[in-house]
Parts: C-alpha cells; structure tokens; sequence
C-alpha cells in the first residue's frame, strides 16, 4: 500500500491495481525470509520447523474457532497499530497507546460492571464510547503539555503508560475491585451481559468495528480538512503554521483521536474478550500498536494485513508450543525479521523530531526493489 | 548549544550569571541534602544510595541515546540492547562464572546490536524508528525462546570500598561504596561529556548529527562516524543491561529491563541530549524512585499503586514546568546519502 503523500492524490484503475500488487509481494516476500530465519533456529535448537510452523498454522486457520482466535488477537492490535500510525501522520510518536488502551479498556469495564438494566443495543455502545473517551482525554494530555510547555510527546506518553498501570491496577484493587466473595484476585466484577460485544458465527463484533475504525480513520485523513491539516503539520509544522492552520489545536485533537482509537481498542478487548478489568490482561496491546503501525506501513488499511499478521501468529504460538514443544517467543523473532524485511528495502523517509529544513521529503513508503 | 563556538570561553562571572539557575538549584539541592542528613542521617544515606543504584541503568540507556542521535541515529532499541545485554551477560556469568568476562560479554553483545542498527540506520538507509524496534522485538524473542528456568547464578557484584574516601560523612557511603558498573557508570557521564565537547572526535560527531553534508563536504566520512559512535553506544547500553543482571538483581527474568530502556530515551531528552543534563534527569528519577520505595515502607495514608505514580507524575510536571521545549540533533532520525 502506498501512502498517498500529495493531498488529494489519485491514480488510474491500472496504476492502483499496480501498486496493490507493489503493496504485497513486499510483506509475502519479507514473510518467507523471516520464516526462513525462524526455520534455522528452530532447527539449531533441536525442533522441527515443519512441525512447528504446521502447528502455529492450524492454531491460527485450522479451524473456525482458530480463525475466531486469530481475529480476537488481531483486533486490539488494529485499534492499537491505527491509534500510532494516526499520531505518526501528525508528526507524533505515540509511545502512551498502551496508557491510553489501559484506561480505556478500564473505563469501559465501569461502565460495563456498574449500570444496570440499559438495553444491550444502548449499553454496548455507550461503554465503547467512554472507553474511547477515556483514551481520548488521556491522549490528550502529552499532545496540549506538547503545545502549551514544549514538553516532549515520548516522554509524557512514557510516563503516563507507567501511570496508567498504576491508576488501573489501584482501581481493579480498590474502588472497582470484583466484590465477590470467592474473588481474591484484583480485578473488577464482570461487565453486564448487555455491555458485551456479540459474536457473529465466528467473527467477533469488535473486529468489524476494528475494519470500519481503519476506513474511518481514512476518510479522516484523506478525505476531509483536518485530515489535510494533521498530515501537513506533520509533514512541516512551520509550513503548516505560515499556511494559518492552527498547529497547536491540531496536535492537541491529533493526539486525543490517537488515544480515542487505543482507548477503544481497550473497551473492545474488554467487551469482547476479556469481560472485566484485569491487571495484565492487556500488557502490551499498545506497544505492539508500534509494531503494527509500523508493519503496516503507518496506513490506515496497511494496519490491518499487519494486525492479521501478528494475531495469527499470537493466535497458533500455544498450539505450537503444545503439539510442537516449540517457546512461543520464536514468533516475535519472526516478528522483528518480518519488519526487518519490510523496512530494508524502503525507503522511508520518516524524520521524527525533525526541524524544519529546506530539503523536507514527503513522506512515501517505496516497494520492494521498486 | 555551543556548537557554533566550542571554543569561547566566558568569563567566570559570565559563567556565573549564564548559569544563574542551575546554581541556584544546586544550591537548594545541596542545602536539603544536608538538612535532611541532619534530621535523619541513616535515611538519607539509604536513600541517596539507592538513588545512584537506581539512576545507573538509566544513565547509561540515555548515554546510550544520546551518543547516538548526536551522530544522527535515533536509537529506541535501547530495551532491545539492555535485554538482550542483561541476558548474555548473566548466560556468561553462569557458564563462565566469571563476572568480569560476564561484563565485557554483555558490554559487547550491546555493541553488536548497536553494529545492527548502524547496519540498518546507515547502510540500508532503513528507517530508524523500525530499526529500533526491530532491535526491541528481536531481544524479547531471543531472550524469551533461549530462557530455561532454573539456571543458577554465580553471584554479583559486590560494593568496592574506596578507601579512606568512603570514611568521609554522608559522601562516602553514597558515593565512594558502590560496586563497578555504578563507578563505571559515573566515569562514563564525564567522558562522554569530555568526548562530544572538547574533542576533535566529538567535534565530528556533532557535526555529522547536525549537518551531514557539510561534515561531508569538510572531509569528514559520515558513515565510519555514525557507525562508530553507535557501536560504542550500543556497548555502553549493554553495561546498562549488565548491570541488571551482575550487579542489580542477580539473575535474568523475561522482560526484565521493564520499560528502562524507554525511560533511558525519555531522560536523554529531559538533559537536552547532553550527558550531565541527562545525568541530572536519571539522578532526579532515581531519588524520586528511592523516595517512593522509603514512602511505601513508612506508610503514608496513600495506596502504594498511587505513590507509585509519583516519580512519573513528577518527571512530567518538572520537564512541563522547568525544561520546557527541546531540539534534538538536527540530522538525528535522517540517513545519509552521499552526492553522485
């Protein structure tokens, strides 16, 4: 997939069908190698490759409930991967999605656990909606210290995921912990059936919402003024700020969007999945929001074939680990070859923290030997 | 930044009113250092000690950082090296049994990281953000696939006493009994500090992150630089992650660097890219780690979780309040291609 980098940029029917192919022989061909790296230590350490990677394929295709595991483990990271490529559009490197899922996916389990008697088709939706405030207002943060104090966005958005940690867990251990009698763990009480997020066949609703989110997040970026606005004040905030948007507004809603998709991401993963708040239960989700977006290529519709990717492999590592004896990390070894791969070979020209400078590039993501 | 100027040398009353605050702020250090040492002697000390304790892994992921964007590559792979570091090193402790080889193993396995990313930052002009985390995700998956449990340690390393020096009151055990990565450590601040300001080395290497091409232009070679300069970051990076395994806990636990690599890049910008700025950042985080742990033993009314947040919450509202905007190396995050 390649970014459109000029505002308003479109190609012909063949150029586009060109570049969907320029788009995934790249990932394919970075897939192959990695597995291929995978296969070599796998062999060095005494297991069988075929075996392994057989039983990682049938834990995340081979049969309905694996595919059902693969979307449910995709899901959080599409929210998580459109919630850092979203920031990276606006110049901003979102290292806090995992703050903002935490408290999102939290928020959400409040709304779940403690309003009783809403209808299904009212409750669902207005506790993904909170969640997703949550996030959004929690995303905000780094972007207004960013605009108002000049403080750096990584280093808020750092800080703030250790505070979320500890903001979640005071409250899955003190205020909103679980009540019951046999509960000794931290964690809220479950959510209301009507908070949760049905499943159709084996497709869970969150990861339709997920699918949507990306088109949305698109629409946004490329379709509407301040779309245009985010993506050029992160190509040239200074070209921005002469062109009269208004950078500092920009940022702030930049980052608070950003954290509404990772604070959704965590309602979804509480109403579809995990039905509470439980510490640990959702370590992670945002860094590899990181991976994902960068996998993807920081676009919208890249993030999805991306979080696919990465469920697929979380979803089958357990039956490899099972039937293979195989340690379920050799997946994030193949993880970093994957992205390894994708990025040797492009060319992007991606400057954080960048000043401005005369020979200012766009931003484009290039294809394998292309 | 004095980057136009290294040469220029102020007046001392010049230096005086240029540095008017941060003298004043030493001052007021220095004074609630010693009225505290006054009220309770023991606890401060404890908490002084644990303070340099803490701020060591941190100091040196940022060192690390900053040795690197100087010479234009931005390095989020620090967790990745320190991990992956912390691992190898505590592997040679337990097999070689040795901790000063353990070491220098991990001091290298970090340098051969930091050849990783210079490979893919430098030669294949890949992006440096992906290079980064490429180097995280790959040390979670090494150090998670090749981690059997039960492995014993050979021990760690214990304080070296200075002498006479760590006689000296409230001074002395805080700063003259600590065991070698932590020395190592504080050592390294200074040279480093030396190194980038009043060296030719130094020199070159702010250049080549500032403006490529015209270090290029002037004959320096921008890739043998950059490479350099990575290396060696990465090696002080795996000191970080060494320290973890032979001086700070003992032993290795998956993922056990917990975020300190991020925290390293976070006080790399808080000091402004420059090794005592970033000194005095993981000094601040570790007093404010130390005084955490010494408010969770004395049980203040708060929940633990909430005092917990306190060294973050506290980083954000001095870097808001006080530090303010900061410029990274200009080149930092950009490859370099030669003309023609």
């Amino acid at each position: 997939m390649t970014t459109a980098s000029a505002p308003g940029n479109r190609g012909n029917g063949a150029r586009w069908l060109r570049q969907i192919w320029r788009g995934i022989s790249v990932p394919l061909v970075a897939v192959l190698l990695a597995g291929l790296i995978g296969a070599v230590l796998l062999q060095i350490s005494g297991a069988n490759p075929l075996q392994a990677y057989g039983a990682l394929f049938k834990g995340a295709f081979g049969s309905p409930e694996a595919i059902q595991r693969t979307l449910e483990k995709a899901t959080p990271l599409i929210f998580s991967g459109l919630a850092v490529a979203f920031a990276f559009k606006a110049g901003l490197f979102n290292i806090g999605a995992q703050g903002q899922l935490l408290i999102g996916a939290i928020v959400a389990a409040f709304v779940g656990f403690s309003i009783e008697g809403l209808p299904a088709i009212i409750h669902a939706p207005l506790a993904l909606l909170i969640g997703g405030l949550a996030g959004a207002l929690y995303g905000a943060i780094p972007g207004a210290l960013k605009t108002y104090t000049g403080a750096h966005e990584v280093i808020v958005t750092i800080m703030l995921n250790y505070i979320a940690i500890n903001i979640t867990d005071y409250l899955a251990d003190g205020p909103w912990k679980d009540p019951s009698p046999t509960n000794i763990v931290a964690r809220t009480p479950r959510i209301m059936p009507s908070a949760e997020l049905p499943i159709f066949g084996n497709i869970p609703l969150g990861f339709i919402f997920a699918l949507v989110a990306a088109v949305v997040v698109w629409w946004v970026l490329y379709r509407t003024t301040l779309g245009y606005e985010i993506r050029t004040v992160g190509l040239n905030s200074s070209a921005a700020q002469y062109a009269g948007i208004r950078v500092a507004r920009t940022i702030i809603l930049a980052m608070a969007i950003s954290g509404f998709l990772a604070g959704l991401g965590g309602a979804v993963e509480t109403q579809g999945i995990v039905f509470r708040y439980q510490p640990g239960f959702n370590a992670g989700l945002g860094f590899d929001g990181i991976t994902t977006a960068l996998l993807g290529k920081t676009s919208p519709f890249g993030v999805i074939p991306a979080a696919l990717l990465l469920g697929a492999m979380r979803a089958g590592a357990s039956q490899m680990q099972f039937d293979a004896g195989v340690a379920k990390e050799i997946t994030d070894v193949i993880t970093a070859f994957i992205l390894f791969f994708v990025a040797a070979d492009v060319i992007v020209k991606w400057l954080i923290r960048q000043r401005e400078s005369d020979d200012e590039q766009v931003v484009l993501s290039k294809g394998w030997g292309g | 930044m004095e980057l136009t100027a290294p040469t220029t040398r102020s007046a001392a009353t010049g230096w005086v009113f240029k540095n008017k605050w941060l003298l004043l702020i030493g001052a007021i250090v220095v004074g609630a250092i010693v009225y505290a040492y006054a009220t309770n002697d023991r606890v401060t000390v404890a908490v002084l000690a644990s303070t340099l304790r803490q701020s060591t892994p941190l100091i040196l992921g940022a060192l690390c950082g900053l040795i690197g964007e100087r010479s234009g590559v931005v390095n989020i792979g620090i967790e990745g090296q320190m991990l992956l570091a912390a691992f190898v090193a505590f592997l040679a402790n337990v097999y070689i049994g040795n901790l000063w080889i353990a070491l220098i193993i991990g001091a290298l396995t970090g340098a051969l990281m930091g050849a990783l990313l210079a490979f893919m930052a430098v030669t294949l002009k890949m992006d440096q953000i992906i290079g980064g985390t490429v180097i995280n995700i790959l040390a979670v998956g090494l150090t998670g696939y090749f981690y059997t449990a039960g492995l014993v340690t050979k021990g760690k390393f214990a304080p070296i006493s200075l002498g006479p020096l760590a006689d000296i009151p409230l001074i002395g055990p805080v700063l003259f009994n600590n065991p070698p990565i932590t020395y190592l450590a504080i050592i390294l601040v200074f040279a480093v500090h030396y190194v980038l300001f009043h060296t030719r080395w130094g020199l070159r290497t702010r250049a080549v992150g500032e403006h490529p091409r015209a270090a290029d232009t002037v004959g320096i070679n921008v890739f043998r630089t950059r490479y350099i300069n990575v290396i060696l970051a990465g090696a002080i990076a795996g000191l970080g992650g060494a320290f973890l395994t032979l001086e700070g806990v003992g032993s290795f636990e998956r993922l056990m660097t917990n975020g300190r690599g991020f925290l390293a890049l976070a006080i790399m910008i808080f000091g402004k890219w420059t090794p005592l700025g970033a000194w005095a950042g993981a000094l601040l985080f570790g007093f404010l780690y130390a005084l955490n742990t010494q408010l969770q033993f004395s049980g203040v009314g708060l929940p633990p979780q909430l005092i917990g947040s306190l060294p973050y919450l506290a980083t954000i509202l001095v870097l808001a309040g006080f530090v303010g905007r900061s410029r990274a190396p200009a080149a930092s995050g950009q490859p370099y291609e030669t003309e023609g």
